[in-house]
């Protein structure tokens, strides 16, 4: 990838960031932290390989995405209004009663979303179901989903992940947000899942170990996923809060809104991360 | 709907083999496709296998998986039959059901077989009474109660036509076909009389149809008539045939497999007490766990025969005269 798109896609990335702590302070309430470390994911997958068209949402032959962690919902809400599916005016509107933008995924109301998610593993589970749809019937769309680390403690996860690696869904790529913290703390003391990348691997799947915030790791993961007979677990150490100073690495922002003071100040340190002034 | 004629009246078949057969029959359409949790020869789903191996998913022993996959699957246009016992697909899959399936409305068909009490031998943890309760609460959620084989198949081949979710509900006990397949006509929403008559309806669903026939003729030869209709959408349940039925018999009585909390029995009071209030006796399991024991056995001791659907009517009618 060459440095002009890298920042271009880095840009977005913050825009991103901005968007989702947009619907959380409008929301007065939804999930930051988690939020704001998927960022570059979604920057890559909806601004540089998903096949998609914003004014087309249900096309057949588009590549699928699954937020299978719902409740990050707020970071594929900016992602999807940024991408043109939606005005970004309707951010603000997040959890309102009046809005489309539910607290979770809601497939039926929101353009851009594959399926409602919320509820953990689910998503994961779901998107093993479109990718093995896709094999069934010869089609050559991908299935992109993102699963955050706590999630693993369920047990469906560890369903879905023997059922894709027994019929080898290689058109299947998920990204496991590994930030190590969960709503009570850290994931190795509340019920720790660890290790991730050898889980996998036992169940049939192609690991990759990157930094989730760095794009050519990112773009090296996916096109690995390509050449392999398995489908592949991209497992990305990411910040949780990050952009966010205050907000990094604290277990405190899983789930809590921005004063107004916070918020203007988050958004003013994000902004500053705009044109390369990382 | 024409089903292909092959279910001999009379001839006692479980409902579970027509839900394999219909499978097998009507599995042509490209769209559908059968998932099973490690039961296909219990759920017959074998019976699919055997005709579209390509078109059939194993699970394994992951029914929360199996729903959330079905519903994966749905979203991209095919018609999933995910199958396994009732008590795995309406219970432990319970939230994968209401939050994968029946919350973004999807096009997932539940084949939910080994239901009720007659699954027997296996005992309490096997024997699901409460999948209708449960997924009767989920709102959008078509449930089919089927009666006899020929209707279990036509359950099959309407829920390929319609769009949205589904709950089958089969049995493992085999029970006489009821259903001429020359002149039946099924349409999801709609019951149908079988017996007529005037002093008490009995509403019944499932394999409890064929005893509230049996139940009417032992009424009759004690100069009691009464109406038999049968009730195989649970849900949307056939609000107009059932206020009528009140309103010309003056009592009901309901009769199902299930306990008497939740299913039939709890939405026809709740049809019958918002339009035309009538004495409703609830025939089912008494809100109790079963146990191990013949199916024939189980369905005397637990009051679901059809002496107990006559003591029912009778008890029903006395309230209509006080």
């Amino acid at each position: 990838m060459d440095k002009a798109r890298k920042q271009e896609l880095s840009d977005i990335a913050v825009k991103i960031r901005m968007g989702a702590l947009e619907c959380v302070y409008g929301g007065n309430s939804g999930h930051p932290g988690g939020s704001l470390s998927i960022a570059e994911i979604l920057s890559y997958l909806y601004f540089e390989k998903m096949n998609i068209d914003p004014k087309n949402p249900k096309k057949a032959d588009r590549d699928r995405f699954v937020l299978s962690k719902g409740h990050t919902c707020p970071a594929l809400y900016a992602t999807l209004a940024n991408r043109g599916y939606f005005s970004t005016d309707l951010l603000k509107t997040f959890r309102h009663s009046d809005s489309i933008l539910q607290g979770h995924p809601d497939m039926k109301g929101i353009p851009g979303v594959d399926m409602s998610t919320g509820s953990l593993g689910l998503g994961f589970s779901a998107s093993c179901g479109m990718a093995k749809a896709a094999k069934l019937s010869g089609d050559s769309y991908k299935v992109y989903a993102i699963l955050g680390d706590g999630e693993l403690e369920e047990g469906q996860v560890w369903e879905a992940a023997m059922f894709a690696g027994h019929y080898k869904l290689n058109n299947l790529c998920i990204f496991i947000d590994f930030n190590g913290l969960q709503i009570d703390g850290d994931i190795t003391k509340v019920m720790n899942p660890t290790p991730i990348d050898d889980k996998f691997r036992a169940f049939n799947w192609n690991v990759i170990v990157i930094d989730g915030h760095d794009f050519d790791q990112i773009e090296a993961a996916v096109a690995a996923s390509e050449q392999s007979d398995k489908p592949t677990a991209v497992v990305c150490h990411c910040i949780k809060g990050k952009g966010v100073s205050f907000m990094e690495n604290e277990a405190s922002w899983h789930g809590n809104a921005p004063t107004k003071e916070q918020y203007e100040a988050a958004i003013a340190e994000l902004k500053s991360q705009l044109g390369g002034n990382k | 709907m024409k089903l292909s004629k092959k279910y001999e009246l009379g001839k006692k078949i479980a409902t579970r083999e027509a839900y394999g057969d219909a499978l097998a029959e009507f599995g042509a359409d490209p769209r559908i496709i059968v998932l099973d949790a490690d039961l296909s020869k219990s759920t017959k789903t074998a019976n699919f296998k055997k005709v579209y191996p390509e078109r059939f998913v194993n699970c394994g022993i992951a029914e929360g998986n199996m729903m959330a996959v079905a519903a994966g699957m749905a979203t991209t246009g095919k018609i999933p039959f995910a199958s396994s016992f009732a008590m795995f697909a309406a219970g432990r899959a319970f939230e994968q059901v209401r939050n994968a399936i029946g919350y973004p409305h999807l096009n997932v068909k539940i084949g939910a077989t080994h239901a009720g009490i007659t699954v027997g031998e296996d005992g309490a943890t096997h024997q699901c009474n409460e999948d209708i309760g449960v997924m009767r609460t989920i709102p959008g959620m078509v449930i089919l109660n089927p009666a006899d084989a020929a209707e279990a198949r036509a359950c099959v081949k309407a829920a390929i036509d319609y769009y949205g979710p589904v709950y089958m509900r089969y049995g493992r006990l085999s029970v006489p076909v009821i259903f001429d397949e020359d002149t039946f006509d099924f349409e999801i929403g709609k019951g149908q009389t079988i017996v007529n008559g005037t002093d008490v309806t009995i509403a019944a669903t499932g394999i409890m149809t064929a005893s509230a026939i049996e139940a009417a003729k032992a009424l009759s030869a004690e100069g009691i008539s009464a109406r038999v209709v049968n009730i195989c959408t649970i849900k949307p349940i056939d609000k107009e045939l059932l206020i009528k039925c009140a309103a010309e018999t003056g009592a009901v009585v309901t009769a199902e497999e299930h306990n008497i909390i939740g299913g039939l029995g709890s939405a026809v009071c709740e049809t019958v007490c918002e339009a035309k209030p009538v004495p409703v006796i609830r025939v089912g399991i008494k809100d109790v766990f079963g146990k191990s024991g013949k199916a024939t056995e189980l369905i005397d001791e637990f009051g679901l025969s059809a002496k107990d659907l006559v003591a029912a009517a009778k008890a029903a009618i006395a309230l209509k005269l006080k």
